[in-house]
Protein backbone atom coordinates (compact mmCIF):
# COMPACT_ATOMS: atom_id res chain seq x y z
CA UNK A 1 0.00 0.00 0.00
CA UNK A 2 1.30 3.41 -0.95
CA UNK A 3 1.66 5.77 1.98
CA UNK A 4 -0.15 9.06 1.43
CA UNK A 5 1.07 11.73 3.82
CA UNK A 6 1.72 15.42 3.33
CA UNK A 7 1.61 17.30 0.08
CA UNK A 8 1.69 15.68 -3.37
CA UNK A 9 1.35 12.19 -1.90
CA UNK A 10 -1.44 11.19 -4.29
CA UNK A 11 0.78 12.14 -7.21
CA UNK A 12 3.59 10.01 -8.59
CA UNK A 13 6.83 10.45 -6.61
CA UNK A 14 8.45 13.83 -7.24
CA UNK A 15 11.56 13.92 -9.38
CA UNK A 16 14.64 15.73 -8.06
CA UNK A 17 13.84 18.59 -10.37
CA UNK A 18 10.32 18.90 -8.97
CA UNK A 19 11.65 18.67 -5.41
CA UNK A 20 14.13 21.44 -6.20
CA UNK A 21 11.31 23.63 -7.50
CA UNK A 22 9.24 23.05 -4.35
CA UNK A 23 12.22 23.84 -2.12
CA UNK A 24 12.94 26.97 -4.14
CA UNK A 25 9.37 28.08 -3.46
CA UNK A 26 9.81 27.49 0.28
CA UNK A 27 13.09 29.40 0.34
CA UNK A 28 11.51 32.28 -1.54
CA UNK A 29 8.88 32.52 1.22
CA UNK A 30 11.67 32.70 3.80
CA UNK A 31 10.92 29.36 5.44
CA UNK A 32 13.55 27.15 7.07
CA UNK A 33 13.72 23.75 5.43
CA UNK A 34 14.36 20.58 7.26
CA UNK A 35 14.93 16.93 6.34
CA UNK A 36 13.39 14.21 8.52
CA UNK A 37 13.19 10.42 8.34
CA UNK A 38 11.35 7.59 10.03
CA UNK A 39 10.50 3.93 9.63
CA UNK A 40 7.22 4.18 11.55
CA UNK A 41 4.67 5.46 9.06
CA UNK A 42 1.69 5.73 11.43
CA UNK A 43 -0.25 8.89 10.57
CA UNK A 44 -0.14 10.03 14.22
CA UNK A 45 3.65 9.69 14.33
CA UNK A 46 4.29 13.43 14.04
CA UNK A 47 7.81 13.61 15.36
CA UNK A 48 10.19 12.07 12.86
CA UNK A 49 13.95 11.86 13.39
CA UNK A 50 15.75 15.00 12.23
CA UNK A 51 18.48 14.72 9.64
CA UNK A 52 20.77 17.40 11.02
CA UNK A 53 19.49 20.75 12.16
CA UNK A 54 16.95 22.81 10.17
CA UNK A 55 18.66 24.76 7.41
CA UNK A 56 18.41 28.49 8.02
CA UNK A 57 19.74 31.32 5.85
CA UNK A 58 19.96 29.27 2.67
CA UNK A 59 19.47 30.97 -0.67
CA UNK A 60 19.60 28.06 -3.07
CA UNK A 61 17.91 24.64 -3.14
CA UNK A 62 21.13 22.82 -4.10
CA UNK A 63 22.29 22.63 -0.48
CA UNK A 64 19.04 21.06 0.68
CA UNK A 65 18.99 18.58 -2.19
CA UNK A 66 22.51 17.59 -1.15
CA UNK A 67 21.22 16.78 2.36
CA UNK A 68 18.20 14.91 0.97
CA UNK A 69 20.46 12.76 -1.16
CA UNK A 70 22.75 12.07 1.76
CA UNK A 71 19.79 11.07 3.91
CA UNK A 72 18.48 8.81 1.12
CA UNK A 73 21.88 7.18 0.84
CA UNK A 74 22.04 6.53 4.58
CA UNK A 75 18.39 5.39 4.93
CA UNK A 76 17.38 4.02 1.54
CA UNK A 77 14.54 2.02 3.09
CA UNK A 78 13.07 4.72 5.32
CA UNK A 79 10.49 7.40 4.69
CA UNK A 80 12.19 10.76 4.19
CA UNK A 81 10.27 14.01 4.15
CA UNK A 82 11.07 17.67 3.73
CA UNK A 83 9.31 20.22 5.90
CA UNK A 84 9.38 24.00 5.60
CA UNK A 85 8.96 25.91 8.84
CA UNK A 86 7.47 29.39 8.83
CA UNK A 87 8.75 31.31 11.85
CA UNK A 88 6.71 34.45 11.23
CA UNK A 89 4.38 35.51 14.04
CA UNK A 90 0.93 34.05 13.81
CA UNK A 91 2.15 31.01 11.85
CA UNK A 92 5.10 29.48 13.70
CA UNK A 93 4.36 26.14 12.13
CA UNK A 94 5.42 23.93 9.23
CA UNK A 95 3.92 25.31 6.04
CA UNK A 96 5.04 22.54 3.71
CA UNK A 97 5.69 18.86 4.21
CA UNK A 98 6.20 16.26 1.53
CA UNK A 99 7.75 12.83 1.12
CA UNK A 100 10.94 12.55 -0.91
CA UNK A 101 11.79 8.91 -0.27
CA UNK A 102 9.82 5.77 0.52
CA UNK A 103 10.72 2.11 0.99
CA UNK A 104 10.44 -0.10 -2.07
CA UNK A 105 7.93 -2.36 -0.37
CA UNK A 106 5.22 -0.81 1.81
CA UNK A 107 3.17 -3.45 3.66
CA UNK A 108 0.38 -1.06 4.65
CA UNK A 109 -1.82 -0.96 7.74
CA UNK A 110 -3.96 -3.47 9.56
CA UNK A 111 -7.16 -2.63 11.43
CA UNK A 112 -6.96 -3.54 15.12
CA UNK A 113 -10.18 -4.08 17.10
CA UNK A 114 -10.35 -3.78 20.88
CA UNK A 115 -13.23 -5.08 22.99
CA UNK A 116 -14.42 -2.35 25.35
CA UNK A 117 -16.84 -2.36 28.25
CA UNK A 118 -20.28 -3.54 27.20
CA UNK A 119 -20.07 -4.62 23.60
CA UNK A 120 -18.20 -1.44 22.61
CA UNK A 121 -15.47 -1.87 19.99
CA UNK A 122 -12.55 0.51 19.60
CA UNK A 123 -10.69 0.62 16.31
CA UNK A 124 -7.15 1.65 15.52
CA UNK A 125 -4.67 1.13 12.70
CA UNK A 126 -1.26 -0.41 13.00
CA UNK A 127 1.42 -0.57 10.36
CA UNK A 128 2.53 -4.09 9.53
CA UNK A 129 6.04 -2.66 9.30
CA UNK A 130 6.22 -1.97 13.03
CA UNK A 131 5.95 -5.67 13.88
CA UNK A 132 9.69 -5.69 13.62
CA UNK A 133 11.92 -3.53 15.86
CA UNK A 134 13.00 -0.07 14.85
CA UNK A 135 15.81 -0.03 12.26
CA UNK A 136 15.05 -3.48 10.86
CA UNK A 137 11.66 -2.61 9.39
CA UNK A 138 11.50 -2.55 5.59
CA UNK A 139 14.72 -4.58 5.55
CA UNK B 1 27.59 8.52 -37.61
CA UNK B 2 28.50 9.55 -34.03
CA UNK B 3 26.10 11.64 -32.03
CA UNK B 4 28.37 14.68 -32.06
CA UNK B 5 28.65 14.55 -35.83
CA UNK B 6 24.88 14.32 -36.04
CA UNK B 7 24.55 17.46 -33.94
CA UNK B 8 27.07 19.29 -36.06
CA UNK B 9 25.19 18.27 -39.16
CA UNK B 10 21.92 19.63 -37.82
CA UNK B 11 22.98 23.23 -38.15
CA UNK B 12 24.92 24.53 -41.09
CA UNK B 13 28.35 25.96 -40.34
CA UNK B 14 27.34 29.35 -41.63
CA UNK B 15 24.31 29.70 -39.36
CA UNK B 16 24.48 33.29 -38.17
CA UNK B 17 24.96 33.90 -34.44
CA UNK B 18 23.26 36.79 -32.71
CA UNK B 19 26.29 37.96 -30.76
CA UNK B 20 25.16 41.56 -30.34
CA UNK B 21 21.78 40.45 -29.05
CA UNK B 22 23.28 38.05 -26.53
CA UNK B 23 25.63 40.73 -25.25
CA UNK B 24 22.74 43.16 -24.99
CA UNK B 25 20.54 40.68 -23.14
CA UNK B 26 23.07 39.74 -20.53
CA UNK B 27 23.77 43.38 -19.59
CA UNK B 28 27.26 42.18 -18.89
CA UNK B 29 28.90 45.21 -20.41
CA UNK B 30 27.08 47.44 -17.95
CA UNK B 31 28.78 45.64 -15.09
CA UNK B 32 32.14 45.48 -16.82
CA UNK B 33 32.00 49.22 -17.52
CA UNK B 34 30.96 49.89 -13.97
CA UNK B 35 33.93 47.80 -12.88
CA UNK B 36 36.21 49.91 -15.08
CA UNK B 37 34.78 53.12 -13.72
CA UNK B 38 34.63 52.30 -10.06
CA UNK B 39 37.78 50.27 -9.63
CA UNK B 40 40.95 52.22 -10.20
CA UNK B 41 43.97 50.39 -11.58
CA UNK B 42 43.93 46.58 -11.20
CA UNK B 43 44.38 46.09 -14.93
CA UNK B 44 45.42 42.42 -14.81
CA UNK B 45 42.32 41.71 -12.72
CA UNK B 46 40.00 43.50 -15.10
CA UNK B 47 41.49 41.73 -18.10
CA UNK B 48 40.92 38.35 -16.51
CA UNK B 49 37.34 39.17 -15.55
CA UNK B 50 36.68 40.31 -19.11
CA UNK B 51 38.08 37.03 -20.44
CA UNK B 52 35.92 34.99 -18.09
CA UNK B 53 32.83 37.00 -19.02
CA UNK B 54 33.60 36.51 -22.71
CA UNK B 55 34.05 32.77 -22.29
CA UNK B 56 30.78 32.38 -20.44
CA UNK B 57 28.93 34.40 -23.04
CA UNK B 58 30.41 32.36 -25.90
CA UNK B 59 29.52 29.16 -24.09
CA UNK B 60 25.95 30.33 -23.94
CA UNK B 61 25.95 31.03 -27.68
CA UNK B 62 27.55 27.66 -28.39
CA UNK B 63 24.83 25.99 -26.37
CA UNK B 64 22.22 27.70 -28.55
CA UNK B 65 23.98 26.22 -31.56
CA UNK B 66 23.89 22.75 -30.02
CA UNK B 67 27.65 22.74 -29.60
CA UNK B 68 29.04 21.21 -26.45
CA UNK B 69 29.47 23.82 -23.76
CA UNK B 70 31.12 22.29 -20.73
CA UNK B 71 30.72 24.75 -17.90
CA UNK B 72 34.26 25.85 -17.07
CA UNK B 73 35.66 25.54 -13.58
CA UNK B 74 35.59 29.01 -12.12
CA UNK B 75 37.12 28.54 -8.70
CA UNK B 76 39.52 31.39 -8.18
CA UNK B 77 42.36 32.48 -6.00
CA UNK B 78 42.92 36.18 -5.33
CA UNK B 79 46.34 37.06 -4.03
CA UNK B 80 47.54 40.49 -3.07
CA UNK B 81 48.45 42.82 -0.26
CA UNK B 82 45.81 44.12 2.13
CA UNK B 83 43.49 46.78 0.76
CA UNK B 84 43.99 45.94 -2.92
CA UNK B 85 40.30 45.26 -3.49
CA UNK B 86 40.02 41.48 -3.26
CA UNK B 87 36.71 41.48 -1.41
CA UNK B 88 35.24 44.20 -3.63
CA UNK B 89 36.18 42.31 -6.78
CA UNK B 90 34.67 39.13 -5.32
CA UNK B 91 31.36 40.96 -4.88
CA UNK B 92 31.50 42.16 -8.47
CA UNK B 93 32.48 38.75 -9.70
CA UNK B 94 29.37 37.28 -8.09
CA UNK B 95 27.22 39.83 -9.90
CA UNK B 96 28.87 39.16 -13.24
CA UNK B 97 28.54 35.40 -12.89
CA UNK B 98 24.92 35.85 -11.93
CA UNK B 99 24.22 38.00 -14.99
CA UNK B 100 25.81 35.39 -17.20
CA UNK B 101 23.75 32.66 -15.58
CA UNK B 102 26.72 30.78 -14.17
CA UNK B 103 25.51 31.06 -10.56
CA UNK B 104 21.84 31.09 -9.74
CA UNK B 105 21.56 33.60 -6.89
CA UNK B 106 24.68 35.75 -7.08
CA UNK B 107 25.22 36.34 -3.39
CA UNK B 108 28.60 36.29 -1.64
CA UNK B 109 29.21 34.42 1.60
CA UNK B 110 32.45 35.69 3.11
CA UNK B 111 34.04 33.41 5.68
CA UNK B 112 37.34 32.88 7.47
CA UNK B 113 38.86 29.88 9.22
CA UNK B 114 36.62 30.37 12.27
CA UNK B 115 33.47 29.78 10.25
CA UNK B 116 34.72 26.56 8.68
CA UNK B 117 36.79 24.76 11.28
CA UNK B 118 35.27 23.33 14.45
CA UNK B 119 36.69 23.14 17.94
CA UNK B 120 36.35 19.46 18.69
CA UNK B 121 36.17 16.14 16.86
CA UNK B 122 33.07 15.89 14.69
CA UNK B 123 32.38 19.61 14.78
CA UNK B 124 34.19 20.57 11.58
CA UNK B 125 32.23 18.63 8.98
CA UNK B 126 28.77 19.99 9.88
CA UNK B 127 30.19 23.49 10.22
CA UNK B 128 31.90 23.45 6.85
CA UNK B 129 28.88 21.86 5.22
CA UNK B 130 26.57 24.48 6.64
CA UNK B 131 28.70 27.25 5.19
CA UNK B 132 28.82 25.46 1.84
CA UNK B 133 25.05 25.08 1.83
CA UNK B 134 24.60 28.76 2.57
CA UNK B 135 26.95 29.66 -0.28
CA UNK B 136 25.28 27.45 -2.85
CA UNK B 137 23.96 29.32 -5.83
CA UNK B 138 26.52 32.03 -5.17
CA UNK B 139 30.13 32.67 -4.32
CA UNK B 140 31.99 31.42 -1.27
CA UNK B 141 34.76 33.86 -0.40
CA UNK B 142 37.35 32.43 1.98
CA UNK B 143 39.52 35.20 3.32
CA UNK B 144 43.03 34.32 4.47
CA UNK B 145 42.49 30.77 3.31
CA UNK B 146 46.01 29.66 4.25
CA UNK B 147 44.98 29.59 7.92
CA UNK B 148 42.89 26.52 7.05
CA UNK B 149 46.05 24.48 6.89
CA UNK B 150 48.35 24.46 9.88
CA UNK B 151 51.32 22.22 9.14
CA UNK B 152 52.77 22.61 12.64
CA UNK B 153 49.79 20.76 14.15
CA UNK B 154 48.99 17.52 12.40
CA UNK B 155 45.83 16.99 14.43
CA UNK B 156 44.43 20.35 13.34
CA UNK B 157 40.87 20.08 12.02
CA UNK B 158 41.61 22.42 9.13
CA UNK B 159 42.61 19.52 6.91
CA UNK B 160 39.17 17.96 7.34
CA UNK B 161 37.58 21.20 6.26
CA UNK B 162 39.83 21.38 3.18
CA UNK B 163 38.83 17.84 2.26
CA UNK B 164 35.11 18.65 2.33
CA UNK B 165 35.72 21.86 0.40
CA UNK B 166 37.60 19.97 -2.29
CA UNK B 167 34.88 17.38 -2.59
CA UNK B 168 32.15 19.97 -3.10
CA UNK B 169 34.33 22.12 -5.37
CA UNK B 170 34.77 19.11 -7.62
CA UNK B 171 31.30 17.52 -7.52
CA UNK B 172 29.05 20.56 -7.37
CA UNK B 173 30.91 22.85 -9.66
CA UNK B 174 27.77 24.41 -11.07
CA UNK B 175 26.30 25.04 -7.63
CA UNK B 176 28.93 27.34 -6.24
CA UNK B 177 32.13 29.19 -7.00
CA UNK B 178 34.87 29.23 -4.37
CA UNK B 179 37.25 32.18 -4.17
CA UNK B 180 40.27 31.92 -1.90
CA UNK B 181 42.03 35.11 -0.92
CA UNK B 182 45.17 36.03 0.92
CA UNK B 183 48.75 37.25 0.81
CA UNK B 184 50.65 35.95 -2.15
CA UNK B 185 53.60 34.22 -0.47
CA UNK B 186 51.47 32.50 2.16
CA UNK B 187 48.95 31.42 -0.46
CA UNK B 188 51.75 29.86 -2.50
CA UNK B 189 52.89 28.03 0.60
CA UNK B 190 49.36 26.82 1.18
CA UNK B 191 49.05 25.53 -2.38
CA UNK B 192 52.37 23.74 -2.31
CA UNK B 193 51.23 21.79 0.74
CA UNK B 194 47.75 21.21 -0.74
CA UNK B 195 48.32 20.28 -4.37
CA UNK B 196 44.71 19.06 -4.68
CA UNK B 197 43.49 22.55 -3.94
CA UNK B 198 45.86 24.17 -6.38
CA UNK B 199 44.88 21.96 -9.29
CA UNK B 200 41.17 22.54 -8.73
CA UNK B 201 41.55 26.29 -8.94
CA UNK B 202 41.66 27.43 -12.51
CA UNK B 203 42.21 31.12 -12.05
CA UNK B 204 45.01 32.55 -9.99
CA UNK B 205 44.64 36.31 -10.06
CA UNK B 206 47.26 38.58 -8.54
CA UNK B 207 46.20 41.99 -7.29
CA UNK B 208 49.05 44.50 -7.74
CA UNK B 209 49.69 47.29 -5.25
CA UNK B 210 48.35 50.70 -6.22
CA UNK B 211 50.63 53.47 -7.44
CA UNK B 212 50.57 56.93 -5.86
CA UNK B 213 48.45 58.31 -8.70
CA UNK B 214 45.96 55.48 -8.43
CA UNK B 215 45.66 56.00 -4.68
CA UNK B 216 44.99 59.69 -5.29
CA UNK B 217 42.24 58.78 -7.75
CA UNK B 218 40.77 56.36 -5.25
CA UNK B 219 40.81 59.06 -2.59
CA UNK B 220 39.04 61.49 -4.88
CA UNK B 221 36.40 58.94 -5.71
CA UNK B 222 35.82 58.18 -2.04
CA UNK B 223 35.55 61.91 -1.34
CA UNK B 224 32.98 62.37 -4.10
CA UNK B 225 30.93 59.50 -2.74
CA UNK B 226 31.00 61.08 0.72
CA UNK B 227 30.19 64.53 -0.71
CA UNK B 228 33.47 66.08 0.31
CA UNK B 229 36.11 67.72 -1.84
CA UNK B 230 39.73 68.86 -1.72
CA UNK B 231 40.75 72.40 -2.57
CA UNK B 232 44.01 73.01 -4.43
CA UNK B 233 46.09 73.18 -1.25
CA UNK B 234 44.61 70.15 0.39
CA UNK B 235 44.87 68.06 -2.78
CA UNK B 236 48.59 68.73 -2.81
CA UNK B 237 48.84 68.02 0.92
CA UNK B 238 47.05 64.72 0.45
CA UNK B 239 49.42 63.78 -2.37
CA UNK B 240 52.31 64.32 0.01
CA UNK B 241 50.44 62.39 2.69
CA UNK B 242 50.09 59.38 0.40
CA UNK B 243 53.77 59.39 -0.51
CA UNK B 244 54.79 59.53 3.15
CA UNK B 245 52.24 56.97 4.25
CA UNK B 246 53.37 54.48 1.60
CA UNK B 247 56.86 54.47 3.14
CA UNK B 248 55.52 53.58 6.54
CA UNK B 249 54.81 50.12 8.00
CA UNK B 250 51.31 48.65 7.97
CA UNK B 251 50.39 50.39 4.77
CA UNK B 252 47.18 48.80 3.50
CA UNK B 253 46.60 50.48 0.13
CA UNK B 254 43.02 51.64 -0.36
CA UNK B 255 42.08 50.73 3.21
CA UNK B 256 44.68 53.14 4.59
CA UNK B 257 43.32 55.81 2.31
CA UNK B 258 39.82 55.22 3.59
CA UNK B 259 41.03 55.44 7.18
CA UNK B 260 42.95 58.62 6.38
CA UNK B 261 39.82 60.18 4.94
CA UNK B 262 37.86 59.22 8.05
CA UNK B 263 40.48 60.93 10.26
CA UNK B 264 40.41 63.98 8.00
CA UNK B 265 36.66 64.20 8.37
CA UNK B 266 37.02 64.08 12.14
CA UNK B 267 39.56 66.90 12.13
CA UNK B 268 37.47 68.85 9.64
CA UNK B 269 34.37 68.53 11.81
CA UNK B 270 36.28 69.50 14.90
CA UNK B 271 37.81 72.55 13.21
CA UNK B 272 34.38 73.83 12.21
CA UNK B 273 32.99 72.99 15.62
CA UNK B 274 35.61 75.07 17.37
CA UNK B 275 34.88 78.08 15.26
CA UNK B 276 31.79 78.34 17.40
CA UNK B 277 29.45 81.18 16.49
CA UNK B 278 31.13 82.11 13.21
CA UNK B 279 29.26 81.88 9.95
CA UNK B 280 29.76 78.47 8.30
CA UNK B 281 28.83 78.06 4.66
CA UNK B 282 27.94 75.03 2.61
CA UNK B 283 31.39 75.26 1.07
CA UNK B 284 32.98 74.92 4.50
CA UNK B 285 30.99 71.78 5.11
CA UNK B 286 32.22 70.04 1.98
CA UNK B 287 35.79 71.31 1.68
CA UNK B 288 38.64 69.54 3.43
CA UNK B 289 41.38 72.12 4.12
CA UNK B 290 45.11 71.47 3.96
CA UNK B 291 45.26 72.00 7.73
CA UNK B 292 43.02 68.95 8.28
CA UNK B 293 45.51 66.81 6.42
CA UNK B 294 48.74 68.30 7.70
CA UNK B 295 47.65 67.73 11.30
CA UNK B 296 48.18 64.01 10.67
CA UNK B 297 50.88 62.22 12.59
CA UNK B 298 52.33 61.04 9.30
CA UNK B 299 53.86 64.45 8.72
CA UNK B 300 55.63 64.40 12.08
CA UNK B 301 56.88 60.87 11.44
CA UNK B 302 60.47 61.69 10.56
CA UNK B 303 61.10 62.91 14.11
CA UNK B 304 59.70 59.92 16.00
CA UNK B 305 58.70 56.70 14.22
CA UNK B 306 55.56 55.17 15.64
CA UNK B 307 55.03 51.49 16.28
CA UNK B 308 51.31 51.49 15.66
CA UNK B 309 49.58 52.13 12.36
CA UNK B 310 49.45 55.91 11.94
CA UNK B 311 46.54 57.19 9.94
Amino acid sequence: MRLTQGQFSFLPDLSDEQITAQIAYGLKQGWALNVEYTDDPHPRNTYWEMWGIPMFDLKDPAGILMEINECRRTYPRHYVRVTAFDSSRGWETPRMSFLVNRPADEPGFGLVRQEGPGRQVRYTVRSYAVDRPEGSRYA
Amino acid sequence: MGSSEKILAELADDTPVDLAGAVENSHVFEILDQLDRELIGLNPVKTRIREIAALLLMDRLRKNMNLSAQPPSLHMCFTGNPGTGKTTVAQRMAKILHRLGYVRQGHVVAVTRDDLVGQYIGHTAPKTKEVLKRAMGGVLFIDEAYYLYKPENERDYGAESIEILLQVMENQRDDLVVILAGYKDRMENFFSSNPGMSSRIAHHIDFPDYSTEELMEIAEMMMVNLNYRFDADSAQAFGEYIRLRMQMPHFANARSIRNAIDRMRLRHANRLFERGGEQVTRRDLVTIAAADIRASRVFGEKAAPLMTSPD
